[in-house]
């Protein structure tokens, strides 16, 4: 009995050595291949995970492949919030892809920092001086980690059809006018904003415009640079977004409403004929898209006007906020990635994501293909502004911009003063 | 029937069971057995084979707890002295500064005010409601187990869907405001989860309507256990229904009611799902539970040092409050069983 115990012993580790020899030699065997160099594989997420985005991906990736023979691509195409989610924790376990999407300032600081971010400044000059004023957003000092794909900027969508009832003939150009369309558009009983501060960003979007308005260029980059905000426009901001909100243009049930997403949201409200306008930036006409039975959004009655000009205010009326998407490469990626983000920002491909109107180009060369007439005029405010300020959470990262929407939300709720919300802003960056 | 609620009484009846149906090689000597055999070689080997036994089930459980509860707790730890924004290396120590900015936040503040606020409401709440209807339910009526099987259905849902469903139904034209407009109490309605006044008060209610169910399942099986015989002493005694509910059920379910209660307060302090699905800890962080503030801090503020010093504080709070309802309230009814043990030995 014995015996035939030790003898299983003994073929059982003879079994379990075999399996681990044969694993490590696998192990060794792909280790060869990689290291003669003939054949890379790059990993690749984006976001567009429903046609034609994908679709228009995935010819991307084939046709690369293609031209560089040995290259091989593996897409995954995966819904937004998803990816962000799996990116963070990728980055955190060290199991990241080689290229992924970059939404610049603060957060892909904090990329650069830990070193997980390669620098493409020497590698594409061509294509980066292609861009322009386009790639501010993704340098830390004054170089270039990714290239923006599409870059937007936030401005009011509206129901034309609902204004026309009000007896608004022009969009709003100035706060007085935007008042005057509240008050209208109240008296016609039709609510006239829906905001998500539910989900923060959307409310905070206005305090980052009336700061826009408010602060002189130089005051906005005293500020967003430097943490300096002793020039009295950034409570000046605060006061005009109270006044704002004292004339209570926004939905029922507002602070607890979300950006996106279901019928009941903010978006949504736009899209049901609920509401008349929304704060939100270009990807607005997709998302109303989904979210009404014949998929059409407001359709013929979706109109767009910029944020309206502040009286007094030091800043440039017709400067925007906004932020867009960006290809980078991961710092360990194999050379072949540099290559494939230049493809992507060719402008074949530019002028294709254009026709698509999956978003608003970043080459000049691409502007021209935008097809939808609502995102052409986005485009032609965004080409026209004399700068466009990326979104303060962005730019500040995540902690700090985190802490800064909270205390605008809690202004909407009447608990936060303009003072409240720069002394947030502070107490956050001491902390970093 | 204390004793079977006491974790510890479990556990031992479970590990001699499995003992006692372990067979060992040298026929069915089992652990009793051997226990009253004699001592010597023989016993002494059994002894060790025992334990080998004990260490070869147990291992396994032991290995997963190991791996999936105290590592995870020594990392937070570790994390919560460091600043750290979870790319790159740990390398910012900053000793207990993420504790005392925890604990000089506001919103945090605020937080375990919540979750105090909400344990001490669920008791105060569902305990009275829990208590009436398992007393209505245990007598006998037709329909008697459709009834149980309505009030257990909230708490068999799965959080997310109940939360969601009710997310649904209380948005300002959800399907609660409809039916109070349509039953004429137009005056009533809310933004219920909109409103930061009253955001509270609507979790609250629908974590009572989730959680009632448990309450009245684990009473229903805490009356099993109270003797027929002594409400026919009482009827005969000319004592009324209630009289008999009052002086003789309810002091009975006592161990019953207070292992609710503890299961209860542990689950309010960690609460999670439901306040996230309903409110997210909002509207301007009115129902920010400890849980939800360090998640906030964590995957949206990538502040992982500093949510990691919030996870020990709520780690350490659950710890301490568990402690002490265990040592002043559970054990009580411990003491009670051996009492009641020792005063049957005298008896005989």
């Amino acid at each position: 009995m014995k015996r035939t115990a030790a003898l299983r012993a003994v073929a059982l580790g003879a079994a379990v050595a075999l399996i681990a020899t044969a694993c490590s030699s696998g192990g060794g065997a792909e280790e060869g291949t990689d290291g003669e160099g003939e054949n890379v594989t790059l990993t690749w997420w984006h976001n567009s995970n429903n046609s034609p985005g994908k679709d228009y991906y995935e010819d991307l990736a084939d046709e690369f492949e293609g031209d560089n023979p040995g290259v091989t691509i593996e897409v995954t195409a995966l819904q937004h919030e998803d990816m962000l989610t799996k990116l963070d924790a990728a980055f955190q376990t060290g199991d990241h892809p080689d290229i992924y999407m970059e939404r610049g300032g603060g957060e892909l600081k904090a990329h650069v920092e830990a070193g997980l971010t390669k620098d493409l400044t020497d590698e594409l000059p061509d294509t980066i001086s292609a861009l322009g004023t386009a790639v501010s957003g993704w340098q830390v000092e004054d170089r270039t980690y990714a290239l923006p794909f599409s870059l937007g900027v936030v401005g009011f969508w509206y129901n034309k059809a609902m204004f026309a009832q009000a007896g608004i003939t022009t969009p709003p150009t100035t706060t007085a006018e935007l008042d005057a369309a509240v008050e209208a558009l109240r008296s016609a009983g039709i609510e006239p904003v829906s905001v998500g501060a539910g989900s923060g960003w959307p409310a905070a979007h206005y305090w980052y415009y009336y700061s826009l308005r408010q602060c002189s260029q130089e005051a906005l980059n005293e500020g967003t640079q430097s943490f300096d905000f002793s020039d009295p426009c950034w409570l000046r901001a605060g006061e005009s977004l109270q006044s704002f909100i004292a004339t209570e243009p926004f939905n029922t049930g507002f602070l607890g409403t979300e950006a996106q997403g279901t019928p009941e949201s903010a978006s949504g409200l736009l899209a049901n004929r609920k509401v008349a306008m929304e704060l939100a930036g270009q990807w607005e006409p997709g998302v109303m898209q989904g979210l009404t039975d014949d998929g059409q959004g407001l359709g013929d009655d979706t109109g767009w006007f910029p944020f309206p000009a502040v009286d007094g205010g030091e800043g440039e009326p017709t400067a925007q906020l906004g932020g867009g998407d960006a290809w980078a490469c991961a710092e360990d990626a194999p050379a072949a990635c540099v290559d494939f983000i230049e493809f992507l920002l060719s402008n074949d491909a530019q002028k294709r994501f254009a026709e698509l109107d999956m978003g608003l180009p970043t080459l000049p060369s691409a502007a021209a293909f935008v097809a939808a007439p609502e995102l052409a005029q986005v485009l032609a405010v965004r080409n026209e502004a004399p700068y466009v300020q990326l979104y303060l959470d962005t730019a500040f990262g995540e902690n700090i911009g985190g802490a800064m929407n909270e205390a605008i939300v809690s202004m909407f709720n009447g608990n936060n003063t303009p003072q409240g919300i720069v002394d947030a802003i502070q107490a956050a960056a001491a902390n970093e | 029937m204390a004793g079977d609620l006491t974790p510890r009484g479990g556990h031992a009846t479970r590990t001699a069971a499995a003992t006692a149906v372990n067979p060992g090689a040298t026929g069915h000597a089992t652990a009793w057995s051997v226990a009253s055999g004699p001592r010597g070689r023989a016993a002494s080997s059994n002894e060790w084979r025992k334990r080998l036994e004990i260490a070869f089930f147990v291992a396994p459980a032991l290995l997963l707890f190991a791996l999936f509860v105290v590592v995870p707790v020594v990392q937070a730890a570790r994390y919560s002295v460091f600043k750290w924004n979870g790319l790159g290396p740990l390398d910012d120590f900053v000793g207990l500064q993420n504790y005392t900015n925890a604990l000089a936040d506001t919103i945090f503040q605020r937080a375990i005010t919540n979750n105090l606020t909400i344990a001490a409401l669920s008791i105060a709440i569902q305990l009275p409601i829990g208590l009436l209807i398992a007393l209505l339910l245990n007598r006998k009526f037709r329909g008697q187990t459709a009834m149980r099987v309505i009030v257990f259905v909230p708490y068999v849902l799965a959080e997310v869907v109940a939360g969601v469903v009710w997310k649904l139904m209380l948005q300002p034209e959800g399907a609660v405001n409809a039916f109070l407009e349509t039953i004429g109490l137009g005056a009533f309605t809310q933004l219920w989860v909109g409103d930061s006044g009253v955001a509270l008060w609507t979790v609250m209610a629908v974590l009572t309507w989730k959680y009632v169910g448990l309450a009245i399942v684990l009473l229903l099986a805490g009356l099993q256990g109270v003797p027929e015989d002594l409400h026919e002493a009482a009827q005969i005694d000319g004592a009324s229904w209630w009289q008999a509910q009052r002086k003789i059920t309810i002091p009975l379910l006592g161990p019953t009611i207070r292992t609710w209660m503890f299961l209860s307060m542990i689950g309010s302090l960690q609460l999670f799902d439901m306040v996230w699905i309903l409110t997210k800890g909002g509207p301007d962080n009115a129902t920010v539970t400890m849980a939800t503030y360090l998640i906030k801090q964590g995957t949206e503020r990538s502040q992982y040092g500093y949510s990691s010093a919030v996870a020990i504080i709520l780690f350490v709070i659950s710890f301490v409050l568990a402690t002490l309802f265990q040592t002043f309230v559970l054990n009580r009814d411990a003491g009670e069983d051996k009492t009641a043990k020792r005063r049957k030995k005298v008896a005989r």
